[in-house]
């Protein structure tokens, strides 16, 4: 009889070779306690955290967190339903007017997860004879996307302006196109060009949807992303964004001027077929985003982290992602996995933690160790991490 | 618009700087387990022959495409239907 998990040997191999060599799994790392959002127990050790995406630090902010605990007394812990039947309640709608007044758009829709909402709207939106144009190394969920759907998929290569440009001159002028774009790709942390991607775009007749995920809350000057930063949100169609990043919980949304917008909470199968979040979390979600309208001094604090580590540790003679700091991740390139894997666990002993990240995830085949940083990071913790590094660096002659 | 015998000589040019093996290029030479190539080479390689050809090769006709020969012939109708 075929073993149906024959498929995985070589990945269980690869896992097992590495853990035989003694190492400790990164992927399977426990958090015992969590005392902030830069700070946690992990193996009985303090550990400053570098890599959670809790980008403005809102999980442990005071009114979030009391905003969770009325709702979880006023209405429950969970709704038990899809959004279209028992789970829509009002915690659900305030938090789309939140996002709406956010986003300065006419209609939100929020998701269980933000992986269901690329799920949900690319598939949706983009029929059989449609295409869906985009980015090689956009994350699994807009792949995923693409393949719960049935629309012709053509990708060009990374923030390459002139191959977009291209691939939609050569396609019938008269199909349907969605162009679909990150504004921040987590893996390196590289900012696209949206301004002429989305320019581009639009003269080839095509709708646009921007994935926010790792920019909302903190670039722009209302932390709307990176189409903000740039001037050109009123020409994206869709902004998919989540809140499991700045937001500091669990859910994901969709943004949209479009006038029909609304019919997609009937016809979207990832929103109807699914509970809706609990009423704690959408109650913490728009106590949050409220908060992250008015977070400019956190924002330029953010920025400050974020170039000074990427300085330092260019100065200490790591390979980063990118040349310059363009957002809140700085990824450090390891020569190979097993390099990368020994400087994780040096860095966990010395009590930091980073995201292992490696290939498929990774483009190119690269081994990364991801770091992300937090608008609570302190100054301080800035250098003792830059401090870690050093020594976790030169432990495992990653630097001289 | 390119015969059959022009595209085919175009396609195995533009596999020569990937075919890092050698292997001996025919019409039954299958890009996954002849050259062994994995999803980002693949990548690189259809963005060169859609330039090329100034076509669209769509990840859903690449799913259908496992030979040279299929390919040339996928080439085929899609510089046709331009023309």
């Amino acid at each position: 009889m075929p073993d149906l998990f024959s498929k995985f040997d070589p990945l269980i191999e690869q896992r097992e070779a590495l853990l035989e060599s003694g190492l400790t799994d990164p992927f399977n790392l426990v958090m015992e306690r969590v005392e902030s959002p830069t700070v946690a127990i992990c193996n009985g050790r303090r550990t400053i955290l570098l890599g959670t995406y809790n980008y403005m630090g809102m999980t442990f902010d005071p009114d979030v967190v009391a905003a969770g605990k009325k709702a979880l007394d006023e209405f429950g812990s969970g709704t038990t339903g899809s959004r279209v039947l028992n789970g829509t309640y009002a915690g659900h709608k305030a938090v789309e007017q939140v996002l709406k007044d956010f986003y300065a758009m006419d209609h939100a829709m929020v998701f269980s997860t933000g992986y269901q909402a690329n799920l949900g709207i690319i598939s949706t939106m983009a029929g059989k004879d449609d295409y869906i144009i985009l980015d090689i190394d956009s994350h699994a969920s807009i792949y995923d996307g693409c393949a719960l759907g049935n629309a012709q998929i053509v990708p060009f290569r990374h923030n390459d302006v002139e191959a977009l440009d291209k691939r939609l001159k050569r396609l019938p002028p008269d199909a349907g196109k969605l162009v679909v774009l990150e504004g921040v790709y987590s893996m390196l942390g590289d900012v696209a060009p949206l301004q002429e991607m989305i320019a581009v775009s639009k003269a080839a007749g095509a709708m646009v949807l921007v994935d926010e995920a790792h920019s909302m809350g903190f670039i722009g000057e209302h932390g709307r992303g990176v189409a903000e930063a740039q001037g050109v949100i009123d020409d994206v169609d869709f902004i998919i964004g989540t809140f499991s990043k700045s937001v500091g919980t669990v859910g994901g949304f969709c943004v949209s001027n479009h006038p029909k917008f609304e019919i997609l909470r009937l016809v979207c199968r990832p929103y109807v077929f699914t509970a809706s979040l609990p009423p704690s979390v959408v109650a913490t979600a728009a106590t949050s985003i409220r908060k992250l309208m008015d977070s400019a001094d956190k924002r330029a604090h953010l920025w400050e982290n974020s170039k000074r580590l990427h300085a330092g540790l260019r100065q200490l003679g790591f390979t980063l992602g990118t040349d310059e700091p363009q957002s809140a991740i700085i990824a450090v390139i390891m020569p190979d996995l097993e390099t990368g894997a020994a400087m994780w666990e040096a860095l966990l002993d010395e009590g930091l933690y980073v995201n292992l990240a490696r290939p498929p995830a990774t483009p190119a085949g690269m081994t990364l160790l991801r770091c992300s940083l937090c608008a609570l990071h302190s100054e301080d913790q800035v250098g003792e991490i830059l401090g870690m590094f050093a020594a976790a660096g030169r432990a495992t002659g990653c630097i001289s | 618009m390119p015969d059959r015998q022009e595209i085919y000589a175009k396609t195995v040019e533009l596999i020569a700087p990937y075919n890092k093996r050698g292997v001996a290029i025919t019409e039954a030479t299958r890009f996954a387990q002849d050259l062994e190539w994995d999803s980002l080479t693949v990548l690189d390689f259809v963005a060169n022959v859609e330039d090329e050809f100034d076509v669209i090769i769509t990840m859903n006709m690449q799913a259908e495409i496992e030979t040279v020969g299929q390919l040339v012939d996928a080439l085929q109708r899609l510089t046709a239907a331009r023309a």
